[in-house]
Order: structure tokens, then sequence, then C-alpha cells
């Protein structure tokens, strides 16, 4: 029984996948109708400049938010695993968590609103573009982070960063020393879950970009709302490659570091 | 020294956090304006308090916002049991699974999802447009001969969120699965029962928080779900996020916009605390 | 005819024998102990007459019905588990009512079936109460009325006393007995503490890779310890090593003497099992069952102290010193040391 619908399920999930995969191949003209094989779909993504532009930067943007978010989030872990009571703390791992509880469209609007009224009272963020959207991918990133590295803490033993304190370690030692090697595995997770959610994301992208910011996704809602074409296909083929890869290398690194 | 791990992302939540929520709050009572950005705030030092409680008067009295609202509510409900329906036997499938085979199934999941999100709603609707494949499968079958409607329907916009959601049940699902220990379903038969009865009386019991916190895990998120409804679903699907957007980028009501955020969060207040409670619980 | 018989009875995992064709009868109203470290199957044994696991060969028959290929809830024997297994969603009352409800047993009767057995266990009161809010030793008897409530003819423990503190674990087993004997049911117990399986059970079955190394009555696999693994796996014993000297006993060079068992050695055995009680201070002794050596050092043991005595060739002995016999001696002490050729035991591998 469980077993028909684990098969069910997992059916359901790869079907679109694999006639998406199978027909970015596809000549013709009309998606998910069979023309023989052609490779022109993937010469027409790479001719299309407003989509390699926007790729470009939705690139930029993930990397960049996802390091901040890493940064940011990694103390924000640390801080509420193991920095015991302080004044503030409830408030503080609400906000903390916040992001992964709100709507998207509660995000975008929200952001976008607090940027409109930064800008009007301290004249920054001065446009809304690529920043705006790193900033709010940052944000909604830490969160993601801030939930993996606080959970690999809170199921590691405190007593290993005392045990180098006794041994003569400053704090800053027995955290370079210790917790970082040990919490390595969760921020690089952590960085690939905010990789992977700035690129897919649109809608709060959509809130918070202005006219020189448009980024992948955008592109790509725009483009299915004209009206679906084989380069959609094609484009989802590429970022599946690229996540393989992306993840083939994350996971063996993943398993050295935990090695 | 030690205050840095500490302040820096304290005022990054301040700032980019709390702040925005705040302004949002504001805003939900702002009177729109002409000028850029198209509103004014309840308070300036020139006019004193001046709040608008118009847009928020909106929800509650024009059908049109509160319909948006029990259709949020019947599709993030709806998608999230049949979420629940299809990814607790998966769950179950891959708890049972040999520890070898389990993180190839785990991966099984979530590969799909590298597509991105957009492609994947794409596919689907090169699925189910009247040119799409399963037409052409019916058509070439000479099963029909006129195509079926079936993109922008409700069908159409659940299968889409269903799938985009499938994960977020799987995942929480499997986890509190997991944890389960095997040797009290074991207990159970040893006391008599039958395996039906080893499931209703000890399986599902114990995993129902987890059953609970996946529902959660989706109703909380569909609710405000604006790209699905938008490219799958009917024009009279209109639901919340749709309708926040509308009036945010074609109308540019932006207090209205923010009023219906406002009322989102209030409505989604109570799931929102329950799964933060069962998560904590766990 | 025996309540169990176990024949032939094998099991592998990936490659490795957990079991190998074990022979094992239990009798009715026995309570017999399956003493092994860890690995050495019993656990394995256990899950298998319980039905979680099933073998590759062999048969398992409960009053001459094959239980093979029964499933384990419709085996009549009940097992109380070593994390206890007591489901966290109900409350004393529900866990122990469980394998009733699964019988169909009229409400009526389950409540006082239940009352019962919670006051055997001496847990009257506690019903309402839920798994979390009870201490370690007030899990174990919600586990064991659990278990116990069905009325099985065969209970299965695995490592009952393992959770319990130290204090706690003397005065349960003592209890368990108690149960087992009022029961009248038989108990299999799995264990790795040796004092606990002598102490409590009627007969002891020794387990080491798999098989079945000794079996029969504590003082009998006590004393007369059968293998080196036994006469080291229960007590402590010394063993002796030597060479077959052609009449019936052992040369000794480690220890720098004759051996002459009471019984001749067996052909092929090549070992003896001495306990370190059996090893009495007599100055002057000399001849065959005597030794010489010099204390190495002395533990203070309570009503004995234990001596490490270095023999003069080489080997290393413990030998008991009695608190009544006056002060141990000091280490750098010379003894001379004697024992009965009855308290020398053959050993067969």
């Amino acid at each position: 029984m469980t077993r028909i619908g684990l098969w069910l399920g997992l059916g359901f999930l790869w079907l679109p996948v694999l006639l998406l995969a199978g027909y970015a191949f596809s000549d013709s003209r009309v998606p998910f109708q069979w023309g023989g094989f052609s490779l022109r779909w993937f010469a027409a993504l790479a001719a299309n400049d407003r989509l390699r532009e926007a790729a470009w930067l939705s690139l930029r943007i993930a990397a960049g938010s996802a390091t901040l978010a890493v940064l940011l989030g990694g103390a924000t872990g640390w801080v509420l695993a193991r920095r015991g009571p302080f004044a503030g703390r409830a408030i503080f791992g609400a906000l903390a968590g916040a992001p992964l509880v709100l709507p998207e469209v509660v995000t975008g609007l929200s952001l976008l609103l607090g940027f409109v009224l930064l800008q009007a009272a301290t004249g920054w963020p001065a446009e809304r573009g690529a920043t705006t959207v790193l900033l709010a991918h940052a944000t909604t990133g830490l969160a993601y982070v801030a939930v993996v590295v606080q959970a690999r803490l809170a199921g590691m033993d405190a007593s290993l960063e005392d045990a180098a304190r006794d041994l003569g370690a400053t704090p800053w030692v027995a955290f370079r020393t210790i917790t970082l090697p040990l919490i390595l595995p969760s921020l690089l997770a952590g960085w690939l879950l905010a990789f992977t959610l700035s690129l897919d994301d649109v809608v709060v992208a959509s809130f918070v970009s202005g006219p020189a910011g448009t980024t992948l996704p955008m592109v790509v809602f725009s483009m299915l709302r004209l009206g679906l074409t084989p380069e959609v296909n094609a484009l989802a083929v590429v970022i599946l490659a690229l996540a393989l890869l992306v993840g083939g290398v994350a996971g063996w690194a993943l398993r050295r570091v935990g090695n | 020294m030690r205050r840095i791990p500490l302040l820096v992302p304290a005022l990054w939540l301040l700032g980019f956090v709390a702040l925005p929520l705040l302004v949002v709050l504001a805003l939900a009572i702002s009177q729109p304006g002409d000028g850029v950005p198209p509103f004014v705030l309840p308070y300036s030092a020139a006019t004193g308090w001046q709040p608008n409680w118009e847009p928020l008067g909106l929800l509650v009295q024009d059908d049109y916002y509160f319909s948006a609202f029990l259709q949020s509510l019947r599709v993030a409900g709806g998608t999230a049991a049949l979420c629940l329906l299809l990814g607790f036997p998966m769950a179950l499938g891959i708890t049972r699974a040999t520890p070898r085979r389990r993180p190839l199934l785990l991966m099984a999941v979530l590969l799909p999802f590298w597509t991105g999100f957009l492609p994947r709603i794409g596919a689907w609707t090169g699925i189910l447009r009247d040119e799409g494949w399963i037409n052409g499968l019916l058509r070439g079958l000479g099963w029909i001969d006129a195509p079926l409607p079936l993109l922008y329907s409700d069908t159409a916009m659940f299968l889409g969120m269903v799938h985009a959601y499938l994960p977020f049940a799987v995942l929480p699902l499997y986890a509190s699965l997991s944890r389960l220990d095997r040797t009290l379903e074991d207990a159970a038969a040893d006391l008599g029962a039958r395996p039906a009865t080893v499931f209703l009386t000890v399986t599902l019991p114990l995993a129902a928080p987890g059953a609970v916190a996946a529902f959660l895990l989706v109703f909380i998120p569909a609710a405000g779900e604006y790209v699905i409804p938008e490219l799958l679903g009917p024009p009279e699907a209109l639901l919340v996020g749709r309708v926040l957007w509308q009036e945010f980028f074609q109308n540019r009501d932006w207090p209205v916009a923010a009023a219906l955020a406002v009322a989102l969060l209030l409505v989604l207040i109570l799931p929102i605390r329950l799964f933060q409670r069962l998560e904590a619980r766990q | 005819m025996s309540l169990l018989e176990i024949a032939g009875l094998s099991k592998h995992f990936g490659g490795i024998a957990a079991l190998e064709a074990l022979d094992l009868r239990v009798e009715p109203g026995e309570f017999l102990a399956l003493l092994g470290g860890s690995g050495s199957g019993k656990s394995t044994l256990l899950r298998l007459v319980a039905g979680f696991e099933q073998p590759d060969a062999g048969s398992i028959r409960m009053e001459g019905r094959d239980l093979v290929p029964v499933p384990p809830h419709a085996r009549p024997l009940n097992m109380m588990f070593q994390s206890y297994a007591l489901f966290p969603h109900l409350s004393v009352q529900g866990n122990v009512a469980y394998g009733l409800k699964r019988d169909g047993v009229p409400r009526a009767e389950r409540d006082a079936r239940v009352a019962e057995a919670l006051e055997m266990v001496g847990l009257a009161g506690f019903a309402s109460r839920m798994p979390h809010r009870l201490s370690g030793g007030q899990r174990q008897r919600v586990a064991l009325a659990r278990a116990l409530v069905k009325r099985p003819r065969l209970l299965l423990l695995d490592e009952p006393l393992g959770a319990l503190d130290a204090n706690l674990r003397e005065r349960t087993g003592f209890e368990l007995r108690a149960l087992q004997r009022r029961t009248g049911a038989s108990f299999i117990m799995v264990t790795h503490d040796q004092n606990e399986a002598l102490a409590l059970a009627d007969r002891v079955a020794v387990l080491e890779a798999g098989r079945l190394v000794q079996l029969g009555p504590p003082r009998a696999v006590y004393e007369r310890p059968a293998t080196r693994f036994v006469a080291n796996f229960l007590g402590a014993a010394n063993v002796l090593e030597g060479q077959p000297d052609g009449a019936g006993g052992l040369d000794c060079p480690t220890l720098g003497a004759s051996l002459r068992p009471a019984e001749p050695m067996p052909p092929g055995a090549t070992a003896c099992a001495l306990r370190p009680e059996r090893i009495l201070a007599q100055p002057g002794a000399s001849g065959p069952n005597t030794a010489r050596g010099v204390v190495e050092d002395v533990a203070f043991r309570g009503d004995d102290s234990l001596l490490l005595v270095r023999a003069a060739g080489g080997a290393l002995l413990r030998v008991s010193h009695a608190e009544e016999d006056g002060p141990p001696p000091p280490p750098g002490t010379a003894l001379d040391l004697r024992w009965e050729a009855a308290a020398l035991v053959p050993l067969a591998g």
C-alpha cells in the first residue's frame, strides 16, 4: 500500500519534469509537441540577450544574498542556540523566524514599504533594483540559515566549547577551532538553500525591484504570462543540469567535510 | 566584540523585518495619495494623527475582498489536505525503505524542484492547454474531437499547487515518521494488534503532530499564493495574493494592498502560532 | 511436553551469523536466563521467538505448534521491551489495556484485569498517568504489567533491569521472580549481567557468537564452566593453560605446578578453570595442586580481598582472601598456595 503511494507520488512529481526535459529537445515551435530532435531552443536561449542578462544578474544576486544570509543567519542561529537568555530574546527569535512563515506577498510588500520609508528618511537605498532584491533575499535567506544552524548547534554537545575554553582557548579561538568546523556543513547547506531560494523567487523580487533589476524569474514569469515557448523548457533543462552539477559538488564537499 | 554576533543580526532584523511590517500596519490606515509613493501616512507633525479606517473597513464590507479570503482558505486548505493525503504514504514508504535507499528516495522527491519553480508551472500549462500534451494524446488516440478545457480551471490550479507544495508536506512527515520508535509498533503487534490496527492505534496518533505541522507548512504559504492561481487557475479564482497584487501593481492602491496583507496575517496568525508550537515541541 | 522447543535455529544478517543451529527447550513455569555479551545473538533469539524476525532455518514450536509462520500479533506470548516501548500517547491504563482491547475483552473485565495487573506490580492509582510523568522504575513496572495482563504462558524479557539504577535493580529482580512464580508463566530473560542471570534464573543459557555454549542451573554453570569463555564470563575464574601429562592431569609451566583434577582431563583438553575463592594459602604446601607466588597487588572488595599473585612460572593468579582470615598479606609477601582436586574444572574449549 505505502509502496504504491510512494511510486504514485514520485510519478506525479516527475511527470511534468520528464516531459519538460524531453520536449526541450523537440524541433517543434509548439511547446510539448514532438517535431524531431533539435537543439534549436538551446541556441535560441543562448541568443536571447534579455534572458542572459537577467540570468547573470540573478546569479550575482543569489550568490551575494546567500553569502550575506550565511554570515547573518549563522550568527543568528548561534545566538539563539548558545547565548542563553538575554533581554529581547523572544522578539529576536520571532523576527528571525518571521520570514519562514510570512506569505510571499506579505514579505514582498512589507520589504518594499520598508525600503520606500528608509529612502524617504535617509536617502538610502537611492533606487530600487538589484541592491534591494539582494537585501530582501538576504533577509529571507537569513531565516533559513538560522534554522539550519540552530538545529545543528542544538544537536551538538555544548560542553565541546566549554572543554576548549577549559583547555585555554579564548571564545573566538574556541569558536574557530571547534564550533565552526562542526557547523560548516550546515553553513554550506544553508548557503545552497538561500542561493536556490533567491534564484527561484519571483514574488518578493517583483515587489522590491525597480527598472534596473529584472531578475531571471521575473523575465520567465512575463514569458509565461504572454504564452509558453519551448525556450522555457530549454532553460529548465539548463537550470537542472547546473543544479545537478552544483548539488553533486556540494554533496561531495559535504561528505568530505563530514569525514 | 562579544556583542557583534547579536547586534548585527538584531539590527538587520529590526530594519528589514520589524520596520517593514510596522510600515504595512501604518499603511493599512493611511490615505491613498497621488504622489510618489502613492500614500499619506496617518501621522505627520503638520497634520497630527489622521488614521483612515476605510481600507480595512472595505475588506469587511465589500464581498469582493471577503470572497477572496474564502477562496484562499478553500484553495490553501484543499491543497494542504491533498498534499497530506499524497505525502503521507510517500513519507511512510521512504521510512520503510532500506537505509541505503532512503537518501535516494528523498533525492527523488527533491530533484524535480531543481528545474526551477516557474518552468515547472510552465510545464503544467504545456501539458494542460488546448494544444497541450494531454489533449494531443487524447486526440491522437481518437478519444476526443474538441480539446478538453483543462487549463485555467480549478483542476489545473490544484494540480500546480499540489505539485509545488508536496515536498513541504513529505519532508516534515518523513522527519516525524523516522523519529517514531519502531519498537512501539513491535510492542503493539506483540500485544495482539494486526498490522492495520498497529497503524491506526500507534503509527497514526504518534505521527499526528507531524501531520498537522505538514498541513500548516503547506497551508500558510499557499494561503498567500499568487503565481500558481495567476498562471493556471480560472480568471474567477481571485485569491488574496492575486487581489493584493492587483491592488498594488494595477490599481496602485497601496493602502488597500497593505490592509489585505494585514488581514491575511490576522487570518494566518493562529495557524502560524500553532505551527511554531509544534516545531518547538519537536 | 516442553512449553517452547527451538531446534536448529539459524539467522544471518548480511552474511554474518547471528544465530547458528541453536537448540533450546523451555519448560512450563521455568525462569530461563539468556546470558551473553553484545553480538552473542541473545536479542536475536528473543526477536525470533516474538516473531519480529524470520529465521533462515530451524523451527520454533510452542506447545507443539509451529510458530514460524505465525505473525507477531497472533503469537501466544508477550514481550517486555528493553526500552519498555510504552506508547507515549496513551495513559498507563491505555497502555496496559491495549492488548486486552485487541483481544476484544469486554470493558468491565478489561478494567478489572488492568487494575489487577497494576495492583500486582504495585502501581495501583497510577492508571491515569501518562508515561512521561513516570520514573524509570515505574515505567518498567507498567511495561511488565502490560506484558503480563494478557496472561501469556511465555513472557520474553529483554534486559528488563538494564535501565534501572543499581539500588533498584536488586529489589526489582526479586519482584520479577516472585511475579514469575505467582503467574506460573515461563520467563525468558535476556541479560548481559551474570549476577542477574545467576540470581534470578532456574537455568542459565550462555551464548557466544550465536551458539549455545552451556546450559544448566546457575550453580552448575558457575561452578563447572564448560569453556574458557564461560569461565571468564561468569565470575572471572582463573583459566590455567597447560599440556596433558598423560596421567589425566595437566603440566602447567607458567604456574610452576602440575594440576590433578578429581576427574581425568577429557582427551584434547588443555585448560582448567579454578575459582579465586577455591585457592587457599597454606605455608609449606607442596606437590600436585600447589603453587608458589608473590603477592603483587591487593584489592579490597568488602567481604573479601582479591590478591593478584605472580606465580613462579610467570602466570598471574587471582586469589580471594576472606575477611575473617585476618588482614590480607601485603604486596611482596611470598605465598604457598593449595587447592582441592575437585576445585579444578577441565574446560572443553
